[in-house]
């Protein structure tokens, strides 16, 4: 491989992918990290060390698709999406959205462009502020920005229950009284309130019965069609994400090792790590589900305060060879529109 | 309930329909008998003190300092001698039972204090009577008046204390807990610096510091700011000082416990919601964290008070507290072992006392309460 350093916006989904020809970049993320420091000491306090928690992201999301981001528990996933919304600011790297540097916003320029991203999150029981009424919670966007009269912003209110399909009726009881799946889209009316075209969603149904996933990804998926939203929707396991997402990337220890269209993704998955990912997921074909073999992998997920040199994977990699422990692959075009960062797949 | 999708809620109940946390609260509240009956008792004395100026002015209760120039008391405690030289000896001589007890509305002696004559008045059947309901002290003063009075100190500085340490601790603790990082390690190494320092000594010493420069500047016109102080002291009745120095060190366990609760709150997605959309600091600190945070913190200074209450009376009690003449009742107690009136005053010593158990023991049932009320963590049991 070539030492030649990659110009960081070729990383991903670069012009060459067929997918992307036709569409436009609503959000470009450059070798985005992430690093949690941990810090010792009584009185003064020094850096000892790092959580790693995202360490050199690439990817794009065009408009109107769904990306989903996947990977084990700890990878990192919510970090990177909540880096991206400045949640956390970024150790270093680049997050533009819509052509604009976002990274280095502050105060009133971070805010405005806070109305254009929103995000769910996972647990829908701590997501609801427990002593405010559902009618504050979703007008508290509108407040904060100081949008509309009062009258105005319990309409608004009402028409956003109504939309992700709650009794507008609700607005004057607390959080405590709704179940898990209700909540869930009270934390999404909220999450609307301001039209945004971007949401992160952050694992929104693994915390909910399967029954009602179900509807939720449904309500996800006819939002997206009426309001043109963009999702970057955040799993920890692959069957969730196959018919919801366009486009899958995969996480391991902080950093991606495979991006790919959905279909592509599942048939030909090319890096261990997805394979194993995917071995472990049931087919419908009994067919195929016969010959499906489980890889499992050895080991445990290594700190990402201590990564291992070379390939992140290395400690588990059923295939891995002797480059695998000194040099890091890089993220590359292998077949149009797929990337994978393994010395193994050229 | 959870209702599904657009079911109408018709077949709620009154009281499930507005369900709000501070209704459960107060439902669950009502459940703990003991801390109703505490708040009873809790609002009771408040009332009666708070409005102990008007009784007075009712002429139920002797002026605040309670050294009226008349009182009456019951003749059967009282030798036959129609004049006294002294309202302190006259009433002692002969009988080692109460002197300044008399039962209600009997035949009557006046004390003329101000004369320090005890004397027999003619009977005049429309003459308004009056008895020491509780008896009086040494002094002659009413022990009634000086309870009430007493327990103006001894709420302000329970009530007033919690709330300033209150106050104190959560803004201590928000920012230290909100800010973290540097800030945070600071802030909380002062806070195990003062951990170190013992509570009881330092109020003490401050009294003591206190004490001698309010006789030093004592009558004389000193002016400026440390005048203008002193004399809105002396005007309190020394209470100024006493919070003051009450207050150095109270707050330093709420600030731990606001910081605690604001780190467990800070992480929480619904903030990180508020973040999200654009909040800023303020609103997030205001809006998302105080609700959350506050309940376990009233809990904690309900439960303080009577700490509050019992140092205040100490301090009384060794002279160090209010100024002379401020009722309070640590200074009761303390001057029926002064005068020596235990043993002839037996039930003189129990008014304080119950006075004070009694409102120290309220307050800790209404914890209690508030505590189930409030803790989040015991919802639902
Ligand atoms: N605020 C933080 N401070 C320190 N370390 C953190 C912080 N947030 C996350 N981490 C660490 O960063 C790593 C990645 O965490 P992250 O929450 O992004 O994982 P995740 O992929 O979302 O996992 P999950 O599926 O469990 O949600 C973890 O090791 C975690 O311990
Ligand atoms: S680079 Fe080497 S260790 Fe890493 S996934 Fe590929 S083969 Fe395995
Ligand atoms: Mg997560």
């Amino acid at each position: 491989m070539s030492e030649a350093v990659r110009e960081p916006h070729t990383y991903a989904g670069g012009a060459s992918a067929a997918y992307a020809k036709d569409k436009e970049v609503l959000l470009e993320v450059t070798d985005l990290k992430k690093y949690f420091p941990i810090k010792s000491g009584i009185v003064i306090q020094r850096e000892v060390a790092a959580v790693k928690a995202v360490d050199g992201v690439s990817f794009k999301v065009y408009k109107g698709e769904t990306l989903g981001l996947v990977g084990e528990s700890g990878c990192g996933k919510s970090t990177t999406g909540r880096t991206i919304l400045q949640l956390y600011r970024p150790t270093a790297g680049s997050v533009k959205y819509a052509g604009q540097e976002i990274s280095t916003l502050k105060g009133e320029a971070l805010r405005r462009m806070r109305r254009e991203m929103q995000m769910i999150f996972q647990d829908p029981y701590a997501s609801l502020n427990p002593r405010m009424s559902v009618g504050r919670i979703v007008a508290e966007p509108l407040v904060v920005h100081n949008i509309g009269t009062k009258k105005e912003r319990e309409e608004r209110v009402a028409a956003l229950l109504e939309m992700v399909g709650l009794n507008p009726y609700f607005v004057r009881r607390y959080p405590h009284e709704f179940s898990g799946g209700q909540r869930q889209r009270i934390g999404l009316a909220r999450s609307l309130a301001l039209n945004p075209s971007f949401i992160v969603a952050d694992e929104p149904i693994s915390a909910l019965d399967v029954s009602i996933q179900a509807q939720v990804v449904n309500l996800l998926q006819r939002l997206q069609e009426e309001l043109g939203l963009t999702y970057l929707f955040i799993a920890h396991d692959l069957s969730m994400v196959r018919h919801l997402c366009n486009r899958v990337a995969v996480m391991y220890l902080g950093k991606i090792v495979e991006v790919a269209e959905s279909e592509e993704l599942y048939t030909n998955p090319l890096h261990p790590y997805t394979q194993a990912l995917l071995s472990a997921v049931p087919v419908p074909d009994p067919s195929v589900e016969e010959r499906r073999q489980r890889i499992i992998l050895k080991g445990d997920v290594p700190s990402p305060i201590n990564p291992p040199k070379g390939c992140n994977f290395n400690t588990r990699c059923p295939v891995s060879v002797d480059v695998c422990f000194d040099t890091e692959p890089e993220l590359v075009e292998v077949l149009p529109g797929h990337w994978v960062a393994c010395h193994r797949v050229i | 309930m959870a209702v599904a999708g657009s079911a109408a809620p018709i077949s709620l109940t009154e009281e499930e329909r507005t369900s709000t946390p501070w209704r459960d609260a107060w439902r669950l509240f009502r459940r703990n008998k003991a801390a109703v009956v505490a708040l009873g008792v809790i609002i009771t004395i408040f009332s009666l003190t708070i409005s102990a100026p008007l009784l007075t002015h009712l002429g139920l209760l002797d002026a605040r300092a309670g050294d009226a120039a008349r009182h009456v008391i019951n003749p059967a405690n009282v030798p036959q001698v129609d004049v006294y030289p002294d309202p302190g000896t006259c009433a002692r001589d002969g009988q080692d039972q109460n002197p300044y007890w008399c039962g209600w509305l009997s035949d009557e002696i006046l004390v003329d204090v101000q004369n320090k004559y005890c004397y027999r008045p003619a009977p005049e059947p429309d003459r308004q009577q009056w008895c020491y309901l509780l008896g009086g002290d040494s002094s002659g003063r009413d022990w009634l008046t000086q309870t009430v009075y007493g327990g103006q100190v001894s709420l302000a500085v329970g009530v007033l204390g919690a709330t300033m340490s209150l106050i104190v601790g959560l803004i201590y603790g928000l920012v230290a807990g909100f800010y973290g990082g540097r800030i945070d390690n600071l802030m909380m190494r002062i806070i195990d610096f003062m951990y170190g320092v013992p509570y009881l000594v330092l109020v003490i010493l401050l009294q003591v510091f206190f004490t001698e420069i309010s006789r030093e500047y004592r009558g004389t016109d000193r002016g400026g700011a440390i005048g203008l102080i002193l004399e809105l002291n002396a005007s309190m009745g020394g209470l100024l000082f006493l919070f003051v120095a009450l207050g150095t060190l109270s707050w330093i366990g709420m600030a731990r416990l606001a910081r605690g609760q604001v780190l467990a709150y800070r992480e929480k997605e619904f903030v990180e919601a508020a973040r999200a959309v654009g909040a800023s600091d303020r609103r997030i600190i205001l809006v998302h964290l105080m609700p959350n945070i506050i309940g376990p913190l009233i809990v904690a200074e309900t439960l303080a008070v009577p700490g509050y209450i019992f140092t205040e009376a100490f301090l009384s009690f060794i002279g160090l507290g209010v100024q002379p003449g401020t009722p309070s009742w640590g200074a009761m107690i303390s001057e029926v072992r002064n005068r020596g009136g235990f043993f002839s005053n037996r039930f003189i010593l129990i008014v304080p006392s119950v006075a004070l158990v009694l409102t120290a023991l309220s307050f800790n049932f209404l914890g209690d309460g508030l505590r189930d009320a409030l803790d989040p963590r015991l919802r639902g049991t």
